[in-house]
């Protein structure tokens, strides 16, 4: 893909991002209650400082207005007080951002090593046992609720076989001095075997509730795919050529296998976003998922509104990279 | 945005009643799909007559009955099969009206969906132009939203309750069925009898409604069973999270999240209804798995 393309795209996804802007804008519109009111809770003031207040706020202006003040702080990550926290939304968005990273990387990460074997596999030994186990597994983990599931993983592996610790991201005794926020990664930086082995153990259970769908998405595909190669002319000719299976099932059939599960991968990876604060709440685990479900009842609707905006341009932006990853794997597709 | 494709077949080979039909009756064959739509329709008749066959009133609490364990264990009391809540209420009733939540949301968040989706995708699709721009725009603005946060944020606006729930996942699930039907209209008004159609002098609104519309049935179903599917699991998420109908009334998710706090012991409560809610999901989905292979070509022969 030329340089050109690449660009056009990218332009292409500014009036998507500004259609979101306006709608998380318009959401914040009709949010029922004064912020003002919200913001003071049972505090009286004058009126000439609750006036003072809302003009500070650019509660005053007409919406066009509020809605361009709304998206250039947007622009600079100004999102205004966390009612709740008494600190800046994004330092607040930011703090918890680090544990959904980590968890999110760790479900993807399991979903593609569980379902390529599996996947390839499968369509190899196409109707074998295997196929069929393949098949009913991924059924089931598309048909499962996550936080059930995540309920019943914690019964089983945290309560009754003591393997795995029921909730939360790592022990008081295991913090490690943050270099990149993650805990996997920042414990192997400082040499900290004990705080990896506690930080791994802790993640095992929120990765596979997280990932299972996404595992059994992928596994579908790369059989799709595989089943779909398999049957092409040229595997045909490599076997005519007498190479060997292994040799035709990597060098040949996978590379081209895996093109859409990688696409799939890099789509369903907006989908884990919505996964977290249902997987984040069953773990307890201190994510930005939680969080904003934590702001729901706390009626913190400037962190909402945030949160709502960076998930939608996080999720936009990783659609953006799946097209464009398509296509720089697929040389077919023109854009 | 990358298209995700439903269905692959050529909408346009056969006359349309005759392939819709063909497709039914070859679905109809697999003794598996057919035994997965008897258990869905047996869900579907536990929320009409729930009323009728449930033992006890699903709100009447008794806390003589707190926590009483399934019949079957120690303790147990064969008129509350499956034992009872934090509140002493029969799960197994609260389990049979809880499908009338998840059945009713269902139900009507996809045909409202559908409804919506069908007329905007075959206006986009056919008429082209403006329209086109206008609504696969709004298309992609509302792609670019997680649906769990987008229903969730809205929510958080209007307040949980049956009504706003129904709204906050309709408000995003008609883009799905849009795209598929968008496409096929593309696909479709091209053909023979569209051109012919066309000659004779149909209006544009019979051109969409009776001469590509029966055409592009078969791709509609599959996607509304899927997302049938999917929409009954976020309810349930969202009842989990407290934000679904709220109580006394019973929902699986909300009975789930209930039972969280006793799973230590008591762990009967989460237990069945989510496993109700994963035996409805899995029906629906191996349901729509047999209609897909029905619709698709490739396995006609």
């Amino acid at each position: 893909m030329g340089l050109g393309k690449f660009i056009e795209r990218l332009l292409q996804l500014i009036p998507v991002l500004l259609g979101v802007s306006i709608i998380v804008f318009v959401m914040m519109l009709f949010t029922p209650g004064d912020p003002v009111a919200i913001m003071l809770g049972d505090q009286h003031v004058t009126e000439e400082l609750e006036n003072a207040l809302r003009h500070d706020m650019g509660l005053d202006l007409p919406p066009h207005q509020r809605f361009f003040k709304f998206l250039s702080n947007a622009l600079t990550l100004d999102f205004g007080l966390s009612y709740y926290h008494r600190q800046p939304v994004w330092d607040v968005i930011a703090s918890r951002l680090p544990a959904t990273i980590e968890l999110s990387l760790a479900a993807l990460v399991f979903a593609l090593v569980v379902s390529i074997p599996l996947g390839v596999l499968a369509a190899v030994h196409k109707n074998s046992l295997l196929d069929r186990i393949a098949t009913v597994t991924s059924l089931f983990g598309v048909s499962l609720p996550g936080f059930w599931f995540g309920i019943l993983l914690i019964i089983f592996f945290a309560v009754n076989m003591h393997w795995l610790p029921v909730a939360g991201r790592a022990g008081f005794e295991s913090e490690v001095a943050p270099i990149t926020h993650l805990l996997l990664i920042d414990s192997l930086l400082r040499g900290r075997i004990d705080a990896f082995w506690d930080a791994l153990r802790h993640l095992i259970l929120p990765t596979i509730t997280l990932g299972l769908p996404m595992a059994s998405i992928l596994t579908r595909v790369t059989r799709a795919s595989m089943l779909d190669v398999l049957n092409r002319d040229y595997i045909t000719f490599a076997e005519a050529k007498g190479l060997s299976k292994t040799k035709i099932l990597i060098k040949h059939a996978l590379k081209n296998a895996l093109i859409p599960t990688v696409t799939v991968a890099a789509i369903e990876t907006g989908s884990l976003l919505g996964g977290n604060m249902v997987v984040e709440t069953v773990f307890g685990w201190p994510g930005l998922g939680r969080l904003v479900v934590e702001s729901i009842f706390v009626r913190n609707y400037p962190l909402i509104q945030a949160a709502v905006l960076f998930y939608a341009v996080t999720y936009v932006m990783l659609n953006f990279f799946a097209d464009i990853l398509y296509t720089m794997l697929n040389p077919r597709v023109k854009l | 945005m990358t298209t995700v494709t439903y269905w692959t077949g050529d909408a346009g080979t056969a006359k349309s009643e005759t392939l819709f039909q063909r497709n039914m009756k070859l679905f109809a064959s697999s003794r598996l799909s057919m035994f997965f739509l008897f258990i869905t329709l047996g869900f579907v008749f536990m929320a009409i007559a729930a009323p009728l066959i449930a033992p006890h009133d699903p709100s009447d609490a008794d806390l003589f009955r707190r926590l009483l364990p399934p019949a079957w264990m120690d303790g147990g009391d064969w008129s509350f099969p499956l034992g009872c809540d934090a509140l002493g209420r029969d799960i197994l009733s609260r389990i049979i009206f809880g499908s009338r939540v998840s059945i009713f949301i269902g139900v009507t968040v996809i045909l409202v969906a559908t409804t919506i989706g069908v007329l905007a995708g075959l206006a986009a699709g056919y008429l082209r132009g403006w329209v086109d721009i206008v609504i696969s725009r709004l298309v992609d603005i509302l792609l670019g939203f997680p649906y769990l946060i987008f229903a969730i944020a809205l929510i958080a606006m209007t307040g949980p309750g049956l009504q706003n729930i129904v709204l906050a996942l309709a408000y995003k699930e008609w883009v799905i069925p849009c795209r598929v039907v968008r496409g096929e209209t593309l696909a479709t008004s091209g053909v023979e009898y569209v051109e012919a159609a066309r000659a004779m002098g149909a209006s544009k609104s019979d051109i969409m409604l009776r001469e590509i519309l029966p055409n592009i049935l078969s791709p509609v179903l599959v996607v509304s069973t899927v997302r049938m599917a999917h929409v009954i699991i976020l309810e349930a998420s969202l009842s989990f999270l407290g934000l679904g109908v709220q109580p006394p009334m019973a929902s699986w998710g909300s009975m789930v999240a209930d039972g969280r706090s006793f799973m230590l012991q008591e762990w009967w409560l989460s237990t069945f209804p989510g496993l109700a809610i994963l035996l409805l999901v899995l029906s629906i989905n191996v349901v729509s798995q047999g209609l897909r292979d029905a619709f698709d070509p490739r396995f006609h022969d």
